[in-house]
């Protein structure tokens, strides 16, 4: 059983068990264009929630990436050294940035599901 | 995302056709102007130089300073820019800054003399958008009463740049494809009279084409309509002109930087040298005869990350040399390009750096640019 959450900072969180996928969302990714390079946290790293996790490029501008919960770096997704196009490509997908084992998974409940983030980026626009 | 409303923004002539594109519009200099178009800024980027791309600058100022002669107007102009204008030929065009007291840039500067003897003792300048209405009140608060300077709102500028930009430019404009590089003419693209110069600013071959604004959107769909042409927005316009070196004003150049920190010493005149009446003359000279305390360099990254303007440049032991003041990734360079200023001990090629990255030490070396090869048509 999994689950797909959303950030206000256009960050995606997909649940199993205790393991978070976090990666930014297709609406985050047409707006910062092409991703030439991300930089991603060393596997191990504890963070907060808030923390800067990730930092994405694009030709035009440099975005940090909040973690969006709480927990320890498990894995980082290496592909995107040699292929960062991968975050245009499928954002939600083989794009994903890293793997977080959460430490306090109440903090999933302040997090939106798909069609409240839809919602919240339809009135960005 | 922006909060600024752009209803106070200005247009240029061809915003209708930008929006009907589907540009991303951004405020810039005051206009609402197109950051990039469905391409997005790396394919833009990478078809200006495979191909070619359809520029709107109409943004910026355009100028046309009026005197007897040429003497008259290119010794005017000189009271306020370091350049040799005497000696432009007719149809010639030089890049140039205006110069304030203490030798600091005031705004970069395209100065071509007419090629039409009928319009001898004109030169038409084109300077930045952002900076254009403090240059005219300077220019007309500093210049002799011998020369006045019509400003030349009623003119759209394109540019069409790109190894394929002169060859298509030529189906409707043949004559564009006898000049050679910094030069400009008076013609006609079909039945339009505008005005052509072999220059640009991404590091490709090109042209600059000056037309009155109500044709200019004709112009621009008749060059769109071509198969090899995209329309390049401003996104692509800075890492064009990054991978090729050049100066981008407000960032690389500003009132505190001096032509020869700048690293363009070649655009001061010998003649103006050896005459040393220009602006801040004393200083500039000073700093050609002992070498300038800093001066800007190319910068290679190590890795893939690039390094933005701001980042701090640190020396092998951790003493700040300098600042990056245009950084990006160069789609064309395939890695981190940047620019920035160092302490004159440091400026030599090869020399290695160390960035600030966001809190962390990245190796770094001083690079030649441009990080391309040029390919302008000389």
């Amino acid at each position: 059983m999994s689950t797909v959450k959303f950030t206000e900072d256009h960050e995606w969180v997909l649940i199993e068990g205790d393991i978070a996928t976090i990666g930014i969302s297709n609406y985050a990714q047409e707006q910062l264009g092409d991703v030439v390079f991300v930089e991603l946290p060393e596997v191990g790293r504890e963070v907060a929630k808030g923390d800067e996790a990730a930092v994405v490029e694009s030709v035009k501008a440099a975005s940090e990436v909040y973690a969006p919960i709480s927990g320890e770096i498990v894995e980082t997704n290496d592909a995107l050294d040699e292929t960062p196009a991968k975050v245009n490509e499928d954002a939600e997908g083989a794009g994903w940035f890293v793997k977080m084992k959460l430490s306090d998974a109440s903090e999933l409940e302040e997090l939106m599901d798909e069609a409240a983030y839809n919602t919240f980026t339809a009135g960005l626009d | 995302m922006g909060t600024q409303t752009t209803e106070d923004l200005l247009k240029t002539p061809l915003h209708g056709l930008h929006v009907e594109l589907g540009a991303k519009m951004v405020p810039f200099a005051g206009y609402d102007m197109p950051v990039q178009y469905k391409l997005g800024v790396l394919g833009e980027h990478l078809h200006t130089r495979e191909k070619a791309g359809l520029f709107d600058v109409s943004h910026m100022g355009q100028a046309v300073l009026v005197g007897s002669d040429h003497e008259t107007t290119a010794r005017a102009l000189e009271t306020l820019v370091a350049a040799d204008l005497v000696s432009l030929e007719r149809g010639a065009m030089r890049y140039t800054q205006l110069l304030n007291p203490e030798g600091g840039i005031i705004d970069d500067l395209m100065v071509t003399r007419p090629a039409d003897a009928e319009d001898e003792g004109k030169l038409l300048l084109v300077v930045n958008a952002a900076c254009k209405h403090g240059d005219y009140d300077y220019m007309n608060a500093n210049l002799p009463e011998s020369v006045s300077l019509e400003v030349r709102d009623d003119l759209a500028l394109l540019a069409l740049q790109g190894p394929g930009a002169v060859d298509i430019l030529a189906n409707w404009c043949p004559e564009a494809a006898d000049l050679v590089f910094m030069t400009g003419k008076p013609t006609f693209f079909d039945d339009i009279p505008c005005h052509v110069s072999r220059s640009g600013y991404t590091g490709e071959d090109g042209c600059e084409i000056s037309v009155p604004a109500r044709k200019a959107e004709e112009m621009a769909r008749a060059l769109l309509s071509h198969d090899d042409v995209e329309p390049i927005g401003l996104g692509a316009r800075d890492s064009l002109r990054l991978e090729a070196g050049l100066c981008l004003y407000g960032h690389d150049i500003d009132e505190t930087t001096t032509p020869i920190e700048a690293a363009l010493t070649w655009s001061v005149g010998k003649r103006r040298r050896e005459e040393a009446n220009f602006p801040g003359a004393k200083k500039i000279l000073g700093q050609i005869a002992d070498g300038a305390p800093r001066k800007r360099v190319g910068i290679r990254p190590e890795g893939k990350g690039p390094a933005r303007e701001g980042t701090e440049i640190h020396d092998a032991d951790g003493k700040v040399i300098g600042t990056v003041t245009s950084g990006g990734f160069g789609p064309t360079a395939n890695a981190p390009v940047a620019m920035g200023y160092v302490a004159k001990e440091f400026a030599k090629k090869g020399t290695p750096l160390t960035l600030m990255v966001r809190g962390k030490l990245r190796a770094a070396e001083v690079a030649a640019m441009p990080f391309i090869e040029k390919r302008y048509r000389k």
